[in-house]
């Protein structure tokens, strides 16, 4: 499991790599919400492309993240949702928010 | 029906341990041949049961965990997540959509998972002695060579 992060003007983007499980999330938690708090940027992209396994605790690290965002008066976008992972969004009823990258679509 | 390969494995709930029962339940089921989809549902379901009892079971201490695979000639793979620890009291309850007791950064969404990824999920818990989960999934039979 790897963050890369990177700056485009407003937008943090977070490149998650590897397995997102409970295991693996907790340090990827911290190094996002460092990078958000310090660099106050108003959309923080999660990038999930380069992902090769994902349970419900990257459902739980999505919705804790748009909390974050948004008591900054910030949102969050979803980059790189492979089928599966849309499914599990899904069930979590997070396709109702605003989430999705609007350049990219749905996939 | 008679399981005709079976795995055992009781390991300690350490976080560490998400990932080993997710690998070693795909080498398992490989000799069944099962398409890229169903075992990455089945590697889904096991890390959500492996992780709930990782961290709902035994919250403040570690516990046994024994993961038990039944793989039948039909195609049925049998998953089966057991703990020792603090089990739950209701069970419906908590196997509802969204319910949880983890906190901010739990979505209360395993065990909907777990029944969306296979095609049957049963709970037995008794408050204070344990949990068993125990799910089913059908992997498509091949002929040898196709696909
Ligand atoms: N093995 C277990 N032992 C004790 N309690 C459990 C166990 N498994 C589940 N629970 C209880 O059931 C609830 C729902 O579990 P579920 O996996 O659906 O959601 P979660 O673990 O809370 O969140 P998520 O799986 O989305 O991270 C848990 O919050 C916990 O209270
Ligand atoms: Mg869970």
């Amino acid at each position: 499991m790897q963050v890369n992060l990177t700056r485009e003007g407003d937008t943090l983007i977070a490149a998650i790599s590897g397995e997102l499980d409970h295991h693996t999330a907790a340090a990827m938690r911290q190094q996002i919400d460092t990078a958000a708090l310090s660099c106050r940027c108003r959309v923080l992209r999660l990038d999930f492309s380069a992902l090769t396994f994902m349970d419900s605790s990257g459902i739980g690290l999505i919705m804790g993240r748009y909390r974050l965002m948004q008591s900054m008066g910030g949102c969050v976008q979803l980059q790189g949702v492979s089928g599966r992972l849309e499914r599990m969004i899904r069930l979590a009823g997070l396709d109702k928010l605003p989430i999705w990258n609007t350049q990219e679509g749905k996939e | 029906m008679k399981a005709m390969n079976e795995l055992r494995l009781t390991f300690p709930s350490r976080s560490a341990n998400e990932g080993f029962a997710r690998a070693a339940v795909a080498a398992f089921v490989a000799q069944l041949d099962p398409a890229v989809d169903e075992l990455a549902d089945l590697r889904t379901a096991v890390s959500e049961a492996v992780t709930n009892a990782i961290v709902h079971a035994y919250p403040n201490e570690l516990g046994p965990v024994t993961l038990t695979v039944r793989l039948y000639e039909n195609g049925r793979v049998c998953l089966q997540v057991r703990d020792r620890g603090r089990g739950i009291e209701d069970v419906e309850k908590a196997m509802e959509p969204l319910f949880t007791t983890g906190g901010e950064e739990r979505s209360g969404l395993g065990f909907s998972v777990m029944q969306s990824f296979t095609d049957r999920v049963r709970v037995r818990s008794t408050p204070g002695k344990g949990t068993t989960v125990t799910m089913d999934k059908y992997i498509a039979l091949r002929v040898k060579g196709q696909r």
